[in-house]
């Protein structure tokens, strides 16, 4: 499968998933999301600060899930340059940026990666990466990564949609669950995941379809009891995660007829709690261009963040903490049921 | 106008809360009784959700058999599992006629010579 900007899909434009949001919501009659945050009392919806730096490095990716929100695959170019990582690290070395969550695309693609790690590292901040597992086997360049997370302490966060292979190979690509296995193998091998090696490896869950991730921590021990009776792998904890209604899962929720029933079913669920602790409050998303954007999903529909400081370059943390975060219809996708964050669910 | 072709429509699945429209002391009472029935329990959400699956293709509720084939993919039960579970209840359901045919041996026994 190739990404919808190399097909020439008119989902890849920004405009045009935003405008189907908008139409089927106000042909099903739903609330705008800013209106049900008006409801909660939540509105307009602010920061509680800048904790976590979460820096997309590129658009590269060895692999083209079918509900990809980056719209990622080998064939995008989009790689964040060396003189812009320099603008990140400046931005993370501020006094209560706690961490660096880097992600991609396949991060650890981008020919500055190492680099942009061993950095961050002397900062004495938080590392985490979303690693898709099979880069690590990716080739010879990419099979000491284990190695090289470990030195820097990185905390590693990988996607497995399932613990069986149908699923995660319906959605990731045939082939991707036994290679992840293997992968997670090796990163166990050097104490990743393994309980007082400090080495932190977390799994992300997300639902294979249309239908919402349900119970977090049920599924956490499903996780773990499945992956070390059939696999001998371990892991420290599943983040559950619900699938955006953006981008390539857009367009599989059009193909199969599913967009009125999944918009619908995460307006329904939506949970004024998990609305409180969206990331977007306490994460800045900077793009491959520098770019700054409340949230990784904002980012890739375009939604820079408005006002003086819009580019890494500018970052400046108190200006930031007042800003206003920009909202759509994509934003129920955070809301829903016990909410979903980067680090799984909220409420 | 259209001819209605069915009785059951999938969209009227959302309007099951709506059944209190006339009668809100008796749906508060069964919705009340339906949370607490599902909540985790000595059997967990998960485990009560793959029973609800079982029922429903026993009592033929294609309602439920939405609800629950729904519920039981957010509560990350395999495909297997699920098949099990309507496997179960489709042999309680086959074993209940056919326990009854003891009735008919008995019967033939009776009448014979
Ligand atoms: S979901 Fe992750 S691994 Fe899959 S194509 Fe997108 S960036 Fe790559
Ligand atoms: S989509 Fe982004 S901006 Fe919207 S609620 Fe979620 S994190 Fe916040």
């Amino acid at each position: 499968m190739k990404s919808l900007l190399a097909r020439g899909s008119e989902l890849a434009s920004s405009q045009e998933q935003l405008k189907i949001l908008t139409e089927v919501s106000g042909k099903l009659g739903l609330p705008s999301f800013s209106d049900k945050l008006k409801e909660a009392a939540l509105y307009p919806l602010r920061p509680t600060g800048v904790d976590i730096l979460q820096v997309n490095v590129g658009k590269l990716c060895n692999q083209t899930c079918r509900h990809c929100h980056v719209d990622a695959g080998p064939d995008r170019r989009e790689s964040m340059s060396k003189e812009t990582m320099q603008e990140c690290l400046v931005a993370l070395a501020t006094p209560g940026v706690t961490t660096l969550d880097i992600t991609g695309g396949a991060p650890e693609m981008n020919p500055n990666f190492r680099w942009f790690v061993e950095e961050a590292s002397k900062l004495g901040k938080k590392i985490m990466i979303r690693c898709n597992l099979t880069i690590l086997l990716a080739g010879e360049k990419y099979r000491d990564l284990p190695e090289f997370f470990a030195e820097h302490k990185v905390e590693v966060v990988s996607s497995l949609p399932y613990f069986q292979k149908r699923r995660t190979d319906a959605q990731r690509g045939e082939g991707v669950f036994d290679r992840s296995m293997e992968a997670l193998r090796k990163l166990n091998a050097i104490g990743y995941g393994v309980p007082g090696s400090g080495l932190i490896l977390n799994l992300v869950y997300n639902p294979v379809g249309a239908f919402l991730a349900g119970g977090q921590s049920t599924l956490e021990n499903d996780f773990k009891k499945e992956l070390k009776q059939v696999h001998g792998v371990e892991f420290n904890s599943l983040f559950a995660l619900t699938n955006m209604p953006i981008s390539r899962f857009l367009e599989s929720l059009i193909e199969n007829d599913n967009i009125d029933t999944y918009l619908e079913r995460l307006v329904t669920a939506f949970n004024p709690v998990a609305a409180t602790g969206v990331m977007c409050r306490n994460t800045l998303s900077v793009g491959w261009d520098g770019s700054l954007y409340d949230c990784d999903f904002n980012q890739m529909l375009d939604m820079k963040i408005e006002g003086k400081v819009n580019k890494i370059s500018e970052f400046n943390k108190s200006v930031l903490d007042s800003r206003e975060i920009l909202l759509h219809q994509h934003c129920y996708g955070c809301t829903a049921g016990a909410g979903s964050s980067c680090g799984g669910s909220i409420a | 106008m259209a001819q209605e072709t069915t009785y059951y429509k999938p969209e009227d699945l959302k309007k099951f809360g709506n059944i209190g429209e006339f009668e809100p002391e008796l749906a508060k009472k069964f919705f009340d009784y339906y949370g607490a029935v599902f909540a985790d329990g000595a059997l967990s959400a998960k485990e009560k959700s793959l029973i609800a699956l079982a029922v429903a293709h026993v009592v033929q509720c294609a309602y439920c058999i939405d609800a629950y084939t729904t519920d039981t993919l957010e509560k990350g039960v395999t495909e297997e599992q699920m098949w099990e579970a309507i496997h179960v209840g489709a042999a309680i359901r086959s074993g209940s006629s056919l326990v009854h045919s003891v009735q008919a041996l008995n019967k033939v026994k009776e009448l014979g010579v």
